[in-house]
């Protein structure tokens, strides 16, 4: 962690800054030993977490294999009607935001608020949009051609009786994505309204910042491996 | 992590502090108190009384279970049917008579796993004593500690709501295509499998919670090998928790899709493949009996060195073991499915399950070795993991015939594989469970229990546990099958005493029952350390303070050292060190 010591925080500055929220005001829990055991502790933490939700997306990516093992012809099928530019696309935007949400880590551990500020709204825009994109330029016309999971499915000119099932894994691995998607925007617009009302991010005090980014990075890398394996190979 | 970690934080004199069970602000408010609790001993207290409950409730359907097979269900020349408990005479009798009973093995099993025998030890003796062993003050993240106690509740009331609904007949272990269809115009089932994946949510925040705990929260002096093996078996729980919950998340929500829409992920029927159902579960729950039986182990490790006044033997080899049963639990799943499998993959499972046999036999040598020369006492712990030693090891040799090959195709899905996990979960992880109360009982609540009555109910609970689940491998290896209602009349003997063994069970918990809710209302006072044990929690008052210990603890010697140590609060003419003739071993 940075190299400020964070056990002596500043006296607690007059005016505004006299919020318990504001950064320099924070303490730690009475369990913790100073706080950067705390830190320590809740990063670790967050990297179990982590953790699970790989676990939780390798059953996933392990129906995927095992169904593409079984009906190539309807996993060659179906990938067909997915367009490569949205998904692209979308990678892009998810990268980019990646490398927003990290500036705003280096924004906070420099004390730099309006930094994070800015850094933060322009992830959240980028979460925006790629919801925005699944839903407009993805779901919504495929649902209505009939292109649904399961019994749902309907489209008529459909090459391969197992082509329900290929739409099932997709609507199950990018519906949970982009729930995924909208936890990490709901976690990072939190850290947003803290930072605006009461600066409550800076050098000594980031773990909400940096435990959000972390969580954020993995939404990206789930969708590094779901891009390929939907959009691009057949 | 080193002292020279502390920092200037004052080291608070909680001398005047009352014990974490004083009650507060009034009726209202005490009950106000403990549901909003962060304290990780109000937690694991919760976590105690609901886990029992559950018990309970498992407990009843297991009897019920055990009346309906007390005779076979015979029809009389006349057409009258008798033997049979659960339905009203009629034509359609026999048929009703055995969904009910698919129902009530199903509640059972259901119940026992996923809401008592899971978070059983981990979450009340760990949520207790794992920050007291390490000298913490409270676990790493006290409020999501909370937060995974109303998940419990919640994922249990779902259970308990589909229950009520009219239950679920499919197994404990969902198996599709069956879950899938049967129902169909019910919410049963998907309450119940609702309940599983909810509950595997609290099974996962605990486990993380403990890990984060036990990496960062030892007291100052506390390297990895000065932990008792408690906390290194509820460690290496931990890590399956977090490794193998999130699969069986996945498994159980992509189930719930399949009832919902029809996704045909698990149906045959839309092309889906319900073999990758049984991987998949058994992917979690396989490792997933290691999270039943790993923290009993802990427990016995306390038990055995304290109520024998000997150093363990071979701690770094218990401990190690119990990562390495953690790692190998991961890749021995298939020996659930052999008859599903080809014979490569089947072959291969099979070796790697004999691999388990190693690290628990490691364990067992080692406690059998910890009793030598021991000045053993007799007391109701010690009796409990005496009991452990001969059931589990009971239940551990009978795994192998079930992993070889040749002989499970004869013994899978029959009363031997029933008695063989019976031994292990109830011979093993229960009774060491039962131990673990009562050897923790004075410090938890300050109060001691009767010795004799205790004893009373272990050897009613042994005689009547061998009785009833004895009779079941005989009767497997006789051809007996599991998960019917009724037998040809050969088996009614061993069937019988079967049933007469699950009252004297009945009859040992309650006497333990009794015992302890005497101890709330009239026990002696407990004296902080009444067995002379020298980890951590038995340094703070009984029951402990609110802040656990008056002092920040600052760790001195190993939790086992009772050669070298006189323990903390005891007198040396209670507890005699050894003649110190020789070089005092250290480990
Ligand atoms: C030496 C260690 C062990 C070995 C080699 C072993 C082996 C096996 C095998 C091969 C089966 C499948 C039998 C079949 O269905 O044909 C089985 C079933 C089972 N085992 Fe074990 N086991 C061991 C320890 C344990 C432990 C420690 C537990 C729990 C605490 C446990 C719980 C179970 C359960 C619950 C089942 C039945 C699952 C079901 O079908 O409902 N086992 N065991
Ligand atoms: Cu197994």
């Amino acid at each position: 962690m940075a190299t400020i010591d964070a056990n002596k925080p500043d006296l607690p500055a007059a005016g505004a800054k006299s919020h318990p929220l504001y950064w320099k005001n924070r303490g730690f829990a009475h369990h913790f030993r100073n706080a950067d055991e705390q830190f320590d502790a809740c990063k670790l933490g967050m990297w179990l977490f982590l953790t699970t939700e790989v676990l939780l997306f390798a059953g996933i990516f392990c129906a995927y294999a095992i169904f593409r093992m079984l009906y190539p012809d309807a996993w060659a099928a179906g990938s067909h009607h997915l367009d490569w530019r949205f998904g692209g696309l979308n990678t892009i935007v998810l990268l980019f935001s990646s490398w927003t949400v990290a500036s705003g880590v280096r924004a906070a551990q420099m004390g730099n608020n309006a930094a994070l500020i800015r850094n933060l709204v322009i992830t959240l825009i980028c979460a925006g949009l790629f919801v925005f994109i699944k839903l407009y330029f993805e779901y919504i016309p495929k649902l209505s051609a009939g292109k649904a999971p399961g019994t749902f499915f309907s489209y008529p000119y459909a090459h391969d009786p197992h082509e329900p099932l290929w739409w099932s894994v997709y609507y199950i691995g990018t519906g949970i994505h982009a729930l995924h998607v909208l936890i990490g925007a709901g976690l990072l617009s939190w850290v947003l309204v803290r930072a605006i009302r009461y600066e409550a991010y800076g050098p000594t005090e980031y773990t909400m910042v940096e435990t959000s980014a972390l969580y954020w990075h993995l939404v990206d890398l789930v969708w590094i491996f779901l891009f390929p394996l939907l959009y691009l190979i057949h | 992590m080193s002292t020279a970690d502390r920092t200037h934080e004052p080291d608070h004199d909680h001398h005047d502090e009352g014990s974490y069970l004083t009650p507060k602000y009034g009726a209202m408010g005490t009950v106000w108190d403990w549901m909003t609790t962060v304290d990780h001993k109000k937690i694991g207290v919760m976590y105690l009384f609901a886990v029992l409950f559950m018990f309970f409730l498992g407990g009843v359907a297991a009897l019920a279970v055990r009346l309906e097979l007390l005779e076979p269900v015979r029809v009389a020349a006349d057409g009258a049917i008798t033997g049979q408990l659960f339905a009203p005479a009629g034509a359609e009798s026999i048929n009703t008579g055995n969904q009910i009973y698919n129902r009530l093995f199903t509640l059972h099993g259901a119940i026992m796993v996923f809401m008592f025998i899971v978070p059983s030890v981990p979450a009340s003796l760990g949520n207790f004593f794992l920050p007291l062993m390490l000298g913490a003050k409270d676990v790493a993240f006290p409020r999501l500690n909370l937060f995974s106690w109303y998940i419990y509740v919640s994922g249990s009331i779902f259970g308990i709501l589909s229950i009520v609904l009219g239950g679920v007949d499919t197994g404990w272990t969902f198996y599709t295509p069956y879950s899938t269809t049967t129902d169909a115009d019910h919410w049963r089932v998907l309450l119940m499998v609702l309940a599983a994946f909810v509950l595997g949510f609290s099974s996962i925040l605990t486990g993380l919670n403990f890990i984060v705990t036990t990496h960062k929260l030892r007291a100052p002096g506390m390297g990895w090998f000065d932990m008792p093996l408690f906390i290194w078996a509820i460690y290496a729980t931990s890590i399956i928790q977090v490794l193998a919950t999130p699969v069986i998340g996945i498994t159980l929500l992509l189930l719930i899709f399949e009832r919902l829409f029809k996704v045909g992920i698990f149906d045959p029927g839309l092309g889906g493949d319900p073999v990758l159902y049984q991987h998949f579960f058994w992917f979690y729950s396989h490792p997933v009996v290691y999270v039943m039986i790993l923290p009993g182990m802990g427990i016995i490790s306390e038990l055995l060195s304290v109520h024998s006044r000997k150093q363990i033997f071979g701690y770094r080899a218990i401990a190690f073991s119990s990562l390495g049963i953690a790692a190998v639990s991961f890749i021995v799943w298939g020996h659930h499915m052999f008859t599903a499998m080809g014979e490569l993959a089947s072959a291969i499972f099979s070796a790697l399950t004999f691999l388990v046999a190693i690290p628990t036999a490691i364990k067992v040598f080692n406690w059998i070795t910890t009793l030598y020369k021991g000045s053993i006492a007799i007391n109701t712990p010690m009796l409990y993991a005496l009991s452990f030693l001969f059931l589990f090891s009971i239940g551990g040799l009978t795994g192998l015939p079930l992993g070889a090959l040749a002989t499970d195709l004869h013994l899978h899905d029959s009363y031997f594989v029933v008695a063989h996990f019976h031994y292990v979960m109830m011979g093993g992880t229960v009774i060491a469970f039962i131990g673990g109360i009562h050897h923790w009982w004075p410090k938890m609540f300050g109060r001691m229990y009767n010795e004799k009555a205790g004893m009373l109910g272990c050897v009613l609970v042994f005689i009547g546990f061998n009785l009833t689940f004895m009779t079941q491998f005989f009767l497997g290896t006789q051809g007996m099958p599991r998960r019917y209602a009724s037998y040809v009349d050969e088996f009614q003997f061993l069937h019988t005493l079967s049933t007469y063994g699950s009252w004297l069970i009945l009859a040992g918990f309650l006497v333990h029952l009794f015992n302890f809710i005497h101890s709330l209302v009239a026990g002696p006072k407990a004296p902080p350390n009444p067995w002379g044990g020298l980890t951590l929690e038995w340094e703070t008052e009984s029951p402990p303070i609110e802040h656990n210990f008056h002092h920040e603890v600052l760790v001195q010697h190993g939790p086992y050292d009772f050669d070298t140590v006189v323990p903390p609060h005891c007198d040396e003419r209670d507890f005699p060190l050894p003649p110190q003739d020789q070089p005092p071993a250290s480990h």
